[in-house]
This record gives structure tokens, C-alpha cells and sequence, in this order.
């Protein structure tokens, strides 16, 4: 009934309805020739000015608005804007791809980045939106008294928030550049002007408005291929139910592809393969010598005899293009012997948990997933740009039902993405594997060409073999239209729905770091009687420089960076999780046990990180610093040593001190309820 | 006194439910093998636990939470709209 809507709500349908139109208006263009270059620009355009109007709409220069929205969003959409927030290029793209190549390893992610909103609704939303001031840092410091607990806070904030708004943007650069073909550079600046113009003028109002419209766009993005697909594939259009039955039929032909002799044999020529490599490396220097003049041998023969020049040069390039010192051979032929050796081990199944050699191997993998499940939920229940969104509900018992509603809208992403790895690879078993390889479908050949998907025919049997495929995790959401043979416009709508997500999520971040530094820093310690005009002017200046600073780093294409993405959890997790929990359950936690809590928990989590992922440091001459990892948790799940030694560390120390003062008791009692009715 | 009354409740809340979550995030999937074993709409168990049963109880779990804590607030003459 349209007439029990809010304003609110019709807004958005019309906006919904105003978005479909637009797809099926390009749909039927691309029917009449519209070449797919001209929809991705579309897409584009249409886009960000979407976002544009909604930013230009909320502009604001009030502080309230600025950093926690007015608090006037309601609870269905705050959990909304939570979902885009929340769901970043990572989730979009890569967690589909993941699940894939995986399997029910895979799931982890799924499982924790959902898991930590129940933490949310029980532990903390309730609390820091009664409490009601406007960061995270904020809480912390009224609860436990003092700057020093508040610039660790903030400390932490940008750590865990700045490689993650890095990640972001390097996201709207590959999407640009695949889809629009823009070049890279220009495409992260032009994802730096798509969020500056909602952050910049509106702050949290005007992110939120347009986290709202951008999380419509990304769900619609990422559900329709695989509807599409499923319809195509079962005539059933709600993949999420039916994939079931697909999964049978994979794990059908898994345990006929798996053992067949033209796979064993692609693996055993990988294995050779490795093994020579390793050969190689253990023969250095010598074997990079006697490789050139193996190659120097094979040429003036060919030359000798009367040899095609095209074989002659061929050689020649693969002998400028040999290693120039042992150094750097080492380095390529690692690079290679690892990829061979992944070549080579058996596929897992599917749907198998914990698979292993040995009870040991399955062990370490079982302690794996549940480290990791526990840093990914604590890490949600601790990043700041989540949890700030709780600040901007109307009421405490809103921000509780707000975090019902941002599960629900995470939820229909985090249970697509199973279904989309199933249904890919029930195609990829039944329209690939096993095919000739120059009758595969056409999308292998265009994703080839940028190096997301590579196909080599190791036996030579002219067939390919599941192990001679190797597919990228971006490739499964991206190439998904394609494989299901849709028309550009589903693809175009991908790459929309992906820009959406990255877009959103770098916005929450960027205003938290903002936040942090103008409110927190600049504010709350250094000048505490600046006027509300000039701590607004500050904000902006700070949310412009560092955005710019972001879209620079991520120009420079850092490779490493979107590995320290999954270090964000444990680096958040550690740090504040236990501050804050212990802060809202525990009244005898004291300022000086929660200060120790948090640098230990943090700086644990940081070490382990560095000592299992990093030999040396080379601006520093260190090296040797590698460790073996703690009861073989890897350093993605960091934080379970971490937010544990915060816990205990906490306690201790608390119990080590003077109980806190009454300020500190009376701020307790009243964030643990409301007033009553008739006190106020 | 009412006010501790009302925090023990809420307090007891969270701490069963918690107690919920710990059991299917933890416990249930540190069994996901012997799960697969079993199957439930086409899927094997385990697999289905961390794909999809996991996230609707997670969801139970807020839904009920918040509609307990309703019911508090309002035996307790809490407002706080």
C-alpha cells in the first residue's frame, strides 16, 4: 500500500523504479546497436550523478549533521546504508571468487562477517547510541577518562581505516579500467571525485543518503546474473534455494573429473614441472649459467642449419629474457615453481571441510577456519566506520532494530555468493573441462587477453584439463553475464554494482578517519574552543587532503596493500574490542587497564602479523625476523592472540588499580538504560 | 531497586544468547565434517550450516533480542524515542 509508505521510502521506490528503467532503456539501445564502450560510460555517468544529486541535495554546515547525520535516519535505512558501508569491493567481487576457488574454506568469510553483527546488536549498538556523542574514540574517552585512551583510539581508527580506503579506491581503478577501459590512473581519480562528492559537501548526512542508493544498486547488480544463470541452468530463478541440487551434481562430476588419467597426468607434468624449478634454485648461480648457454648452444645450431628465422628470434627473446643475476632468478623461479606446485595438488571438493593429508593437516586447517571466523566477527563488531554508523539513529531502541535490518541487507549478498561459486562452477565443469580447447567459449579468450583467466595445455592432448585452468577470484562476478551469455548491459550493470560498493564503503571510511582527526585530535585535545564553523572548515579541509592522499596511494598500485585489507579485523579487533566491551559490562575495568589492554592487544596483533609474514625489513637492514606461527594460525587471524591478550590484560591491570572514580560509574549507569519516562 | 533489576535482565539476555552464538559460530562448525553426513535441502549439513543456517539464526538471534528488549523498555516506563 503505497499510502503507508514513508516519504522516505516512496523516494527510494521511485529512485529503484527510475534505476530499472534506466538498465531496460539501455538494454533495448544495445539491441540497436549501442556499442558496449558507450553503456559502460553510461553506467558510469548516470551513476555518480546519481550520487552527485543526493550529495548536493544533503549538503550541510552543521556539525550534528556533518559527523553523525542529524541523528534523524531511521532504522530501515540506516541498516541499509550499514549494508553498503559495510559490503566493500572485496565482498562484491572478490568473496564470490574466494568461495570458488575454495570451497567450503571459503565460507569462513561468510560466516564472520555476519556473525559479528550479532556481537553489534548484543554487545554494542544499544550502548554507544544511548551514550550518543560522535565517535568511537569519544566513547572511550568519556568512559575511561583522559586523552591518552583517545589518541590510541585514534591511532588505531586510521590504522585499521586507511589501508582499507586505499583498498577502495584501488577497487573503483580496476573496475573503471576494465569496464569503461579508462586508464587505471584515471580511473581512481575519478572513484576520488564519485565519493568526494557526497562526503565532501554532506558529511555522515549525505554518505548515508547515498549509501542507501547505492546499496539498492549493488544488490540488484550482483543478484541478477545469477539469477539469470540459475533460470538458464535449473528454471529456477532464486539461485539461493536451488543451488543444492547443483552442488550434487558438481560433486557428482568432481568424483568423476577428479581421478580421471588425462587429470592425474596434467598433474603429475606439474609436479615434474615444480620439482625442476626447485632443482633450478638449489643449483643457483650455476643453473642460470648453464641455462644461457644451453639456449646460446640451441641458437647457433638452428643458425648453422637452415632453421626458420622466426624459431631463431623466438629463442634469441627467450634469452634476452632470462634472469640477469641469480637474484632475481630466484625470485621468478619461485614466483613459477609455486604456481606449478598449486597446479599440481589435487582439487578439494566442494562442500569439503577441512580437508587434509593427515589428522595434523586437518587439524591446522580446522583451528585455521575458527581463528579466522573469530578475528573476521570480532573485526566487525570493532571497526569504526561500522560502528559509528550506530551513532545516527534516532532513538536506542531504532539503533537496535537498525542492526536487524543491516544483517538482513548483508545477509542477501553474504547467501548469494555460495550460490555464485556453485553455479560458475557447474559451468566451468561442464563447458570447459574436458573441452577442446579451441572450441572453449568465447569469454575464456576475452578474460585471457588481461590475464584473469590462463589456459595451458601441459600434455598436449589439446584438451583442457582442469588443472591446465587457472582462474583469478575477481573473474567469477565479473565474467558471470558472460558465461551465462548475457547481453553487455547485465555486464555494465556488474561494473555499476561494484563501483557502488567500493564507492560506499570508501565513504564511511574516509569520514572516519576525518572524524577522528578534526574531532578527536583537533578538537577534543588540541583546541576545545574552536568554533563550530572553523571545526567544520577543519573536517572539510581534512577529508579533502586525505582522500587525495588515498587516490595517490592507490595509483601506485601497492600489491601488498589488499593483503593488509584482512589485517584490518585483527588490527580493529585487537585494539578495541575489548576496550569497549569490557568498558559497557564490567565497571571495574579502570582507565589505566583499558590504556595497557589496548596497546598490548594491538601491538601483539601487529607483531605476530610482521614476525610470520615478513623476513626482513629492508629500509631498516633487519632480517631473519621470520617465526613459526603460534599453534599454526596463520597471520590473517592475528587477532585471536591479540583481542585475547586485550581481554586479559584489561583485567588484570584493572584489578591492579584503583577502582575508577564515580565518573566513570555514573557514565555506566547511564549507558546501560534509558532514563524513565517520568525522570525526564 | 528497579534500575538493577533492569540491567540483570538485559544482562541475562545477552549472556543466553551469547551463549546461542558461541554454539553455532564455534561449536557447530568445528563438527562441519562429521555434518556433511548428513544433508538438508540437497546440501550436506555442514556446508549448508555455514552457507545459509548460520546467518538465519544469526538474524533470529537480533530479531528476538530486540523484541525482548521492547518488551522491557516497556515494563520499565522506558522511552527513549
Amino acid at each position: 500500500m503505497p499510502g503507508s509508505l514513508t516519504r522516505l521510502q516512496r523516494y527510494y521506490l521511485l529512485y529503484t523504479g527510475g534505476f530499472i528503467l534506466f538498465v531496460v532503456a539501455l538494454a533495448i539501445l544495445e539491441d540497436h546497436g549501442m556499442p558496449p564502450r558507450w553503456i559502460g560510460y553510461s553506467f558510469l555517468i548516470f551513476t555518480i550523478s546519481m550520487y552527485a544529486v543526493i550529495g548536493i541535495m544533503s549538503r550541510t554546515s552543521d556539525v550534528s549533521e556533518f559527523y553523525v547525520a542529524g541523528r534523524r535516519v531511521p532504522a530501515f535505512f540506516n541498516g541499509m546504508a550499514t549494508g553498503a558501508d559495510w559490503m566493500s569491493a572485496a565482498s562484491f567481487i572478490g568473496l564470490a571468487g574466494t568461495l570458488y576457488l575454495s570451497g567450503y574454506q571459503g565460507l569462513a568469510f561468510v560466516l564472520g562477517w555476519t556473525g559479528g553483527f550479532v556481537l553489534v546488536a548484543l554487545l554494542l549498538a544499544p550502548y554507544l547510541r544511548r551514550f550518543g556523542e560522535y565517535t568511537i574514540p569519544d566513547f572511550l574517552s568519556a568512559r575511561y577518562g583522559g586523552n591518552a585512551i583517545r589518541m590510541v583510539a585514534v591511532g588505531a581508527a586510521i590504522l585499521a581505516s586507511f589501508v582499507y580506503v586505499v583498498a577502495q579506491i584501488y577497487g573503483v581503478g580496476v573496475i573503471t579500467s576494465r569496464f569503461v577501459s579508462l586508464q587505471f590512473e584515471i580511473g581512481v581519480f575519478v572513484g576520488l571525485a564519485g565519493i568526494l562528492v557526497c562526503s565532501f559537501l554532506g558529511g555522515m548526512r549525505a554518505v548515508t543518503w547515498t549509501q542507501v542508493a547505492q546499496y539498492v544498486i549493488l544488490i540488484i547488480a550482483y543478484i541478477t546474473p545469477v539469477a539469470i544463470l540459475s533460470w538458464s541452468v535449473t528454471g529456477n530463478p532464486v539461485p539461493q534455494v536451488v543451488y543444492g541440487q547443483v552442488l550434487q551434481q558438481v560433486q557428482q562430476m568432481e568424483g568423476r573429473l577428479f581421478d580421471s588419467p588425462a587429470e592425474v597426468d596434467a598433474r603429475r607434468l606439474y609436479r615434474e614441472r615444480a620439482d625442476e624449478y626447485a632443482q633450478k634454485i638449489m643449483q643457483l648461480p650455476n643453473s642460470l649459467v648453464l641455462e644461457r648457454e644451453q639456449l646460446t648452444a640451441k641458437i647457433n645450431e638452428l643458425k648453422a642449419s637452415d632453421a626458420q628465422m622466426k624459431d631463431i628470434v623466438a629463442l634469441e627473446k627467450q634469452r634476452r629474457e632470462l634472469p640477469h643475476d641469480p637474484e632475481q632468478a630466484r625470485l621468478r623461479w619461485e614466483t613459477a615453481m609455486y604456481a606449478a606446485a598449486e597446479r599440481a595438488a589435487p582439487p578439494i571438493p566442494h562442500a569439503a571441510a577441512f580437508p587434509g593429508d593427515d589428522a595434523d593437516a586437518a587439524r591446522a586447517q580446522r583451528i585455521n577456519f575458527l581463528a579466522l571466523v573469530f578475528c573476521l566477527t570480532v573485526g566487525t563488531a570493532a571497526l569504526p566506520h561500522v560502528l559509528m554508523r550506530y551513532y545516527t539513529t534516532p532513538s536506542v531502541r531504532q539503533a537496535r532494530e537498525s542492526v536487524f535490518w543491516s544483517l538482513l541487507f548483508i545477509l542477501l549478498l553474504y547467501i548469494t555468493a555460495p550460490a555464485y561459486a556453485v553455479f560458475v562452477k557447474y559451468e566451468v565443469f561442464t563447458h570447459l573441462v574436458a573441452i577442446p580447447i579451441d572450441k572453449l567459449p568465447g569469454w575464456v579468450a576475452a578474460w585471457s587477453k588481461i590475464g584473469l583467466v590462463s589456459i595451458e595445455d601441459i600434455n598436449r592432448d589439446g584438451i583442457l584439463q582442469l588443472a591446465e585452468l587457472s582462474l583469478n577470484p575477481d573473474v567469477i562476478v565479473l565474467a558471470t553475464p558472460e558465461i551465462a551469455g548475457m547481453p553487455y548491459v547485465v555486464s555494465g550493470l556488474v561494473a555499476a554494482g561494484g563501483l557502488a560498493a567500493a564507492l560506499s564503503t570508501a565513504d564511511g571510511l574516509l569520514l572516519t578517519i576525518t572524524s577522528a582527526l578534526s574531532h578527536d585530535v583537533y578538537y577534543r585535545v588540541f583546541r576545545p574552543q574552536s568554533s563550530t564553523q572553523f571545526r567544520l572548515v577543519i573536517s572539510k579541509s581534512l577529508l579533502l587532503v586525505v582522500a587525495v592522499l588515498a587516490a595517490t596511494v592507490a595509483a601506485q598500485k601497492p600489491g601488498t596493500i589488499l593483503s593488509m585489507v584482512a589485517w584490518a579485523f585483527s588490527i580493529a579487533g585487537s585494539a578495541f574490542f575489548p576496550a569497549l566491551v569490557l568498558g559497557i559490562f564490567w565497571r571495574r575495568a579502570t582507565r589505566a587497564g583499558a590504556l595497557a589492554g589496548m596497546v598490548v592487544g594491538l601491538s601483539i596483533a601487529i607483531y605476530y602479523i610482521f614476525r610470520v609474514e615478513f623476513d626482513s625489513v629492508a629500509w631498516l637492514g633487519v632480517s631473519g625476523l621470520r617465526m613459526e606461527p603460534w599453534f599454526q594460525v596463520q597471520s590473517t587471524s592475528a587477532g585471536v592472540f591479540g583481542v585475547l591478550a586485550g581481554f586479559v590484560t584489561i583485567i588484570v591491570v584493572s584489578l591492579f588499580t584503583r577502582a575508577p572514580e564515580s565518573a566513570a560509574d555514573g557514565f555506566v549507569d547511564a549507558i546501560r538504560r534509558s532514563r524513565r519516562r517520568q525522570d525526564t | 531497586m528497579a534500575h538493577g533489576l533492569y540491567w540483570r535482565k538485559t544482562r541475562r539476555l545477552t549472556f543466553g544468547l551469547l551463549v546461542i552464538w558461541v554454539f553455532v559460530t564455534f561449536v557447530l562448525t568445528w563438527y562441519a565434517p562429521e555434518l556433511n553426513a548428513f544433508s538438508l535441502f540437497g546440501f550436506p549439513l555442514g556446508f549448508y550450516m555455514a552457507a545459509q543456517g548460520s546467518l538465519v539464526v544469526y538474524l533470529v538471534i537480533i530479531w528476538y533480542y530486540n523484541r525482548r528488549m521492547r518488551r522491557l523498555d516497556e515494563e520499565f516506563g522506558i522511552d527513549d524515542e
